[in-house]
């Protein structure tokens, strides 16, 4: 599997590729198994989840709605702080900005750590094209460098590859056996590393926060290689999506309470690094040049859209895929797009606001909602998918046989005559294909069903035509009602009047 | 006090036994259902598809047919999930939402109906079996029912109720996700099948045909049916001593 972002085929048939990948389906089902436990342990401890989400959603739906004003002061605030901030708002403009800066230090090496909007650009690839090396410092990302792939997932970039197809690359790359042992791999990336951090024209981040009061710059990371890339090199260029932002630097300490927790279920991030301007007089260390190019690419379609603008609340923590059943079997390539996972489903054709260009991400998922569930910041992933079929639906853009099908499903149960009718054509239709109850072939619409199920036949009596009998036999020896029973029908029958009298909410559960 | 069926189009065709094993339970507690006969579908299947025109079609039969009763009870968590999601589906149509509102409202699933209205969680069943519950994500996770199931396997005498391994992990049915995506949907009802047979439970129970359907078909495509109820079949086969 290539994982590059590529449109020649369907999610559907590179589901297929990956299902046959016993590896990559071992490799994913081990980690994100995982991560979710510690998700949910790391939840627990901190206790009172819900309020954290809750609070952590507000934080972001509130920075969304007022997007432009946050990020004017975040602007001016880092300009004044002595920082470069430019505005891009496309990919393509925002890989002209870099490869300026790039061309204009005459870089030769740009250390990177990790940054998902960088592979949204695909700024690796431009960078080469103008003879820059790009060195990605993240150890998930420089295995994914070195097998010539993109990430498969959004905090462990090389997810989908075991310990032993680690080992071949790094040994490839040292020129020499490596052990397979953790210790023995990471000592290797290290000595390495440090060679690229000293020898880099540029440092290059992404960002997980970007903080409006004081204009600085906020990274999560694990490994220390961001906190190298943002203190040797002479330039630093930071890439963040325009909606990192978030108002103060108490809004983070909520974040960095709902983001590690979420993502690898660390109570706290080995290291945070806040950057608020290039080196001044008498630092010890940091760039001579900041320059932090803010991305639009599609994001900003988002906002207005009451559908979609909760999007922008993302913080790229990953639960939603850790938990999500499709991408555990399919992994994170088969999505074909940056993102990959339930956001990714949704980012990826929400990004794109032409239809035309989707191809049938949306349909990968089962609704389930386990990613909602997971999700830090509350957003309806689901429900957003559900939206995005729809529009697809209203844009013309559905396969044919589907939607005719559709059509005959709404004329038959638009009307229970029709259904009833229905059932009975049903009944007689399958009766030549049906055995011992059950059908087996794999023939138009069933296939997909048959291919891995028994279908069941319908039953000879649907409960429609079930019911005259049934009540019949039932009311000839009527049971009595506990008293209690019937008080609490009575009760709950009042409750709802009196709630519907005061107009109040009158639904449970939901 | 006019309590209604929502038998759901699934039962209805495939499973109406389950709607009958339904209908029986209330009776025992004295509680009369009517089944008005003008429903068919929540619409759910069109609804999750981006077909909200055709959804429509059939959400109409419901509020029509419930208007005037007083509850209304289904085997499905799923579908009655699907009547919360009414208010969407209708937006721009002020009287429909009203209708759907007031539908919510008095519409429960199965087991939310005899635990949190009626207060009964115990029927007085007897199922000497080894038995795991398969909670369905739209019951569950979605409309909120959780501890009820299982606070009525757990009152059933002699049963042995067997934690199913991953038990929160879709079972890869989505409607026509399964169909559409048949591939992923299969694996992911194998890794289900596998967990359910790792219980050596004899029975497999839940709230959803629609889950069973998928479980239970792939359980016996493979070559290992396993005797699969729906928590109301097996609640009733446990009173009636069948
Ligand atoms: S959608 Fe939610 S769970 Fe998924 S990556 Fe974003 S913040 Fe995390």
């Amino acid at each position: 599997m290539s994982g590059s972002e590529t449109a020649a085929k369907t999610v559907k048939e590179r589901a297929k590729e990956a299902l046959r990948n016993d590896f990559l389906r071992q490799a994913v089902r081990f980690t994100t198994d995982r991560l979710r436990n510690a998700r949910l342990q790391a939840a627990g401890e901190q206790g009172n989840w819900e309020a954290w989400r809750e609070r952590g959603r507000q934080i972001r739906s509130h920075t969304i709605a007022h997007l432009d004003y946050y990020l004017n002061r975040f602007a001016e605030n880092a300009r004044a702080n002595g920082a470069h901030v430019h505005f891009a708002e496309s990919a393509e403009e925002a890989v002209r900005i870099v490869l300026a800066i790039a061309e204009r230090k005459g870089a030769r090496m740009v250390a990177k750590s990790k940054s998902m909007v960088t592979e949204e650009l695909h700024l690796n690839r431009a960078l080469e094209n103008i003879g820059v090396k790009p060195v990605e410092t993240d150890l998930g990302e420089y295995i994914v460098q070195l097998a010539g792939e993109t990430p498969s997932h959004l905090i462990i970039p090389s997810i989908h590859k075991n310990r032993r197809q680690t080992a071949d690359l790094l040994s490839k790359e040292a020129g020499e056996e490596l052990p397979t042992d953790t210790p023995a791999l990471a000592a290797f990336v290290r000595r390495r590393m440090r060679e690229v951090f000293l020898a880099a024209d540029i440092g290059m981040t992404g960002c997980n926060f970007a903080i409006a009061e004081t204009g600085s710059i906020v990274v999560f990371e694990n490994e220390g290689n961001a906190r190298m890339v943002s203190t040797l090199p002479k330039t630093q260029i930071t890439l963040m999506g325009m909606e990192r932002i978030i108002p103060t630097w108490a809004d983070l300490e909520v974040m960095a309470t709902l983001l590690p927790r979420s993502a690898t279920g660390q109570r706290l991030t080995v290291y945070m690094s806040g950057i608020s301007g290039p080196r001044r007089p008498g630092d010890g260390d940091g760039p001579e040049e900041l320059h932090i190019v803010i991305v639009d690419n599609g994001r900003s379609l988002q906002l207005g859209d009451p559908e979609f603008q909760e999007l922008l609340n993302c913080i790229r923590c990953g639960a939603c895929l850790n938990v999500c059943p499709v991408y555990r079997h399919i992994g994170g390539h088969a999505y074909g797009g940056t993102y990959t996972g339930p956001i990714g489903a949704v980012l990826k054709p929400a990004f794109r606001k032409n239809v035309a260009e989707w191809d049938d991400v949306a349909d990968a998922s089962s609704l389930c909602g386990a990613c909602a569930e997971a999700c830090p910041v509350k957003i309806p992933l689901h429900d957003m998918l559900v939206a995005l079929r729809r529009r697809k639906v209203e844009a013309g853009r559905a396969k044919r046989p589907e939607a005719l099908a559709m059509r005959a499903y709404a004329a038959v149960m638009g009307s229970a005559g029709r259904l009833k009718g229905a059932l009975r054509l049903g009944r007689l239709a399958v009766k030549p294909i049906a055995r011992d109850g059950f059908i087996r072939a794999r023939i138009g619409p069933l296939a997909g069903w048959t291919r891995h199920r028994v279908f069941p036949a319908p039953a000879a009596e649907p409960f429609r035509e079930r019911w005259t009998g049934l009540r019949l036999e039932l009311e000839r020896e009527p049971a009595a009602m506990d008293p209690a029973v019937r008080r609490r029908l009575e009760e709950a029958l009042r409750r709802r009047q009196a709630e519907k009298r005061e107009g109040g909410d009158e639904r449970h559960g939901g | 006090m006019k309590v209604s069926l929502f038998i759901t189009c699934l039962c209805d065709a495939f499973y109406p036994r389950v709607g009958e094993a339904m209908v029986r339970l209330l009776a025992r507690h004295g509680i009369r259902t009517d089944f008005p006969s003008a429903q068919t579908c929540c619409g759910q299947s069109a609804f999750n598809s981006g077909y909200w025109e055709e959804a429509r079609a059939a959400a109409r039969t419901l509020l029509d047919a419930f208007a005037d009763s007083d509850f209304v009870v289904s085997p499905s968590g799923s579908c009655v999930h699907m009547l919360h999601r009414y208010r969407e589906l209708f937006r721009g149509d002020p009287s429909a939402q009203a209708k759907a509102e007031e539908l919510c409202g008095k519409t429960y699933e199965f087991s939310q109906f005899f635990v949190d209205v009626l207060g009964i969680d115990d029927l007085g069943a007897k199922f000497p079996h080894k038995v795991t519950y398969h909670p369905s994500c739209h019951g569950s996770r979605l409309l909120g029912v959780r501890d009820e199931p299982e606070r009525l396997l757990r009152n059933v005498a002699g049963l042995e109720l067997v934690p199913l391994p991953y038990a929160e992990d879709c079972c890869g049915f989505g409607g026509t996700f399964s169909v559409k995506m048949s591939d992923i949907s299969g694996a992911m009802v194998a890794e289900k099948a596998e967990h359910v047979l790792e219980t050596e439970a004899e029975v497999l129970t839940g709230s959803d045909m629609g889950c069973l359907m998928n479980i239970g078909g792939h359980l016996r495509h493979r070559g290992r049916p396993l005797r699969v109820l729906h928590l109301a079949e097996l609640l009733y086969e446990g009173v009636s001593g069948a």
